[in-house]
């Protein structure tokens, strides 16, 4: 492969290249390598276009609401996730915190306490492992990775045992059941609101900009000054609050509360579209949008190929094939990059 | 030029058994540019930790502007004026370059959000990498994009705009090709000729610095062994008193006190 050779190039013929005027297709090209959103959105509409016309329910408004749904709860905790794997660490236990939060929303309310300070408390717990996961991580030193993924055996169990295992339903107000999940346009229109509001945090907020600076040269930052162990500390909490609140969301959405629901299954959902989305496991780069997006993507991989009959064994096939070929065309992305090929 | 910034009497520093550095006196002028040169291990990056107020002296006194300090950390000695320029930069590649610039510094519109005034501080960033001469091709690019050189420059823009008294570069031409040593030389150059900033280069590579430097000393195994003004010695001098090093630590049969 011609490229396998660019790291070794001398820079006079990147000059030379660069002063002829680019084609157009080699334009929208680098437009595309550029813009790591503008390449998955494509592949978002791409994806609409193909299952639209091989199964003409793909567009219909209950399947779009369904679709809507799906991404959105796996949205919201990826945004959170983004924050955290920027800082170059990892939150495996958000999908645990999705199901304990709205037990203890559930067992507040049980306990006489109104609909809105339940929630409160719902979010509050979910913060508390936040900074549980970012004290041990960051004081006692213990890798993220199995920081939490000791504290996801920890909340799993916890939540096992104050439900006994049964699911409950709660029954809020039709204006809180509305404002929080149950109303079709409620959980999207959360998803949007976090991915625009923590977007804007991330690129023109110190708060963001410290989060990169962290995961990018922690001992730089440091360095400078930045207080590197408190910026961590604080996107654990974001990222675990962000789980509790997308758990409390899908629990009036289905008006019940599964203590099996979320899990794994929608922490790595949402590690997959942080990654397919552009964010870098590495550290330092990310974006919320893209995860956005990615949560997107998988959603209409997910339901259309439900649509079009095809077994889940068959999707999760998919699903690893996806997030191999994002992660290979990410890291050879960085690699030209470095190289300087692409700006 | 003779107002005094920086004065060190008689700073040692031992790890454990290992002495690094041993009763090393230094003082530093106003303007002045002082080259602290020595061999791998000689005790140079012991010395400028202890300037930057990561290590602290086991025996000794530092004065500064004339006061003794014990200065507790970097963040502290930092507060006083003294700005390290790490050998590795402590830049991060993922930000653009004014951000760099500005980081820990930022510039921000009022308000909890803590919002970054991005227009400011690109204009800002612009104004004083001019005044210093320093070329890029725009503040707006990501710093893993720019040549070791330039990433040197702007590190060491970002001290001086912090108002920097004492300037302290750790082999700031280490790894550096040709052309790009010279514009970190063109730089140091000009800040001199500005006279308010003292500067402590470190190097090992003294025929580079010579010309740039107003004063010399040499350290030699954890001692300040030579102190000469730049007019009164010359590469040769330093040549001979490094080879002089050389064979005495061949002649001998225990290798030199390293570390």
């Amino acid at each position: 492969m011609p490229g396998d050779k660019v790291d070794s190039l001398p820079p006079q013929p990147q000059l030379a290249r660069r002063s002829e005027r680019p084609s157009l297709a080699r334009r929208v090209g680098l437009f595309l390598l550029r813009s790591r959103e503008a390449s998955i959105a494509i592949a978002a509409i791409l994806l609409i276009i193909y299952f639209w016309s091989t199964a003409p329910a793909f567009l219909s408004i209950g399947n779009i609401a369904n679709l809507a749904e799906y991404a959105a709860t796996t949205a919201i905790i990826a945004a959170g996730e983004v924050m955290v794997i920027i800082c170059a660490e990892v939150d495996l236990s958000a999908g645990m915190v999705y199901a304990l939060a709205p037990f203890v929303m559930f067992f507040a309310h049980q306990a006489g306490v109104p609909f809105v300070p339940a929630i409160l408390l719902g979010l509050m717990v979910a913060a508390m492992v936040g900074l549980i996961n970012g004290f041990i991580t960051v004081v006692l030193q213990i890798p993220s990775f199995i920081t939490t993924l000791g504290t996801l055996f920890l909340i799993n169990g916890f939540t096992l045992t104050i439900s006994n295992g049964y699911p409950v339903q709660p029954k809020g107000t039709p204006l809180v059941t509305d404002l929080f999940g149950g109303n079709p346009i409620s959980q999207i229109s959360w998803a949007i609101g976090v991915t625009l509001a923590l977007q804007f945090v991330l690129v023109k907020t110190r708060w963001g900009l410290y989060t990169i600076a962290t995961g990018g040269n922690l001992v730089g930052a440091a360095e400078v000054g930045i207080k590197v162990g408190l910026i961590k500390v604080g996107n654990f909490i974001l990222c675990s609050t962000l789980g509790g609140l997308a758990g409390i969301l899908d629990a009036f959405r289905i008006s019940s509360i599964d203590p099996l629901a979320g899990g794994t299954d929608i922490m790595f959902m949402a590690i997959a579209s942080s990654v397919i989305g552009g964010t870098l496991l590495t550290g330092g780069s990310g974006t919320i949008i893209g995860a956005f997006l990615g949560a997107a993507v998988l959603g209409i991989l997910k339901n259309g190929f439900t649509l079009s009959g095809v077994s889940a064994f068959t999707f999760d096939m998919i699903l690893g094939a996806a997030i191999l070929i994002t992660m290979i065309i990410n890291v050879r992305l960085s690699q030209l990059r470095a190289a300087g090929r692409v700006e | 030029m003779s107002e005094e910034v920086l004065r060190t009497e008689h700073v040692s520093k031992s790890f454990g058994q290992v002495t690094a550095l041993r009763d090393a006196s230094i003082r530093l002028a106003r303007g002045e540019v002082l080259g602290l040169l020595g061999d791998n291990g000689a005790g140079k990056s012991t010395l400028l930790k202890i300037l930057t107020g990561f290590h602290q002296p086991s025996r000794g006194k530092i004065y500064f502007e004339g006061k003794e300090v014990q200065l507790k950390s970097v963040s502290h000695a930092r507060a006083l004026g003294i700005e390290p320029v790490y050998q590795d930069l402590a830049l991060i590649n993922e930000l653009n370059v004014y951000r760099n610039m500005f980081l820990q510094r930022e510039i921000m519109y009022g308000g909890p959000l803590q919002i970054l005034n991005d227009g400011a501080m690109r204009e800002r960033a612009k104004e004083q990498l001019k005044q210093m001469r320093v070329n890029i091709p725009s503040v707006d690019v990501e710093i893993s994009k720019l040549s070791g050189g330039q990433r040197q420059a702007i590190a060491v823009a970002r001290s001086v705009y912090a108002n920097a008294k004492v300037l302290l570069l750790d082999e700031p031409l280490a790894a550096m090709g040709l052309k790009e040593s010279t514009m970190i030389l063109d730089l140091v150059r000009h800040l001199k000729e500005k006279g308010d900033v003292s500067i402590i280069i470190v190097a090992h590579n003294y025929a580079q610095i010579f010309d740039f430097c107003d004063r010399i000393n040499l350290l030699q195994n954890g001692q300040i062994t030579f102190d000469q003004r730049t007019e009164n010695t010359s590469v040769e001098e330093l040549t001979s008193l490094v080879v002089q090093e050389y064979r005495a630590a061949r002649a001998s049969v225990k290798p030199p006190a390293s570390k």
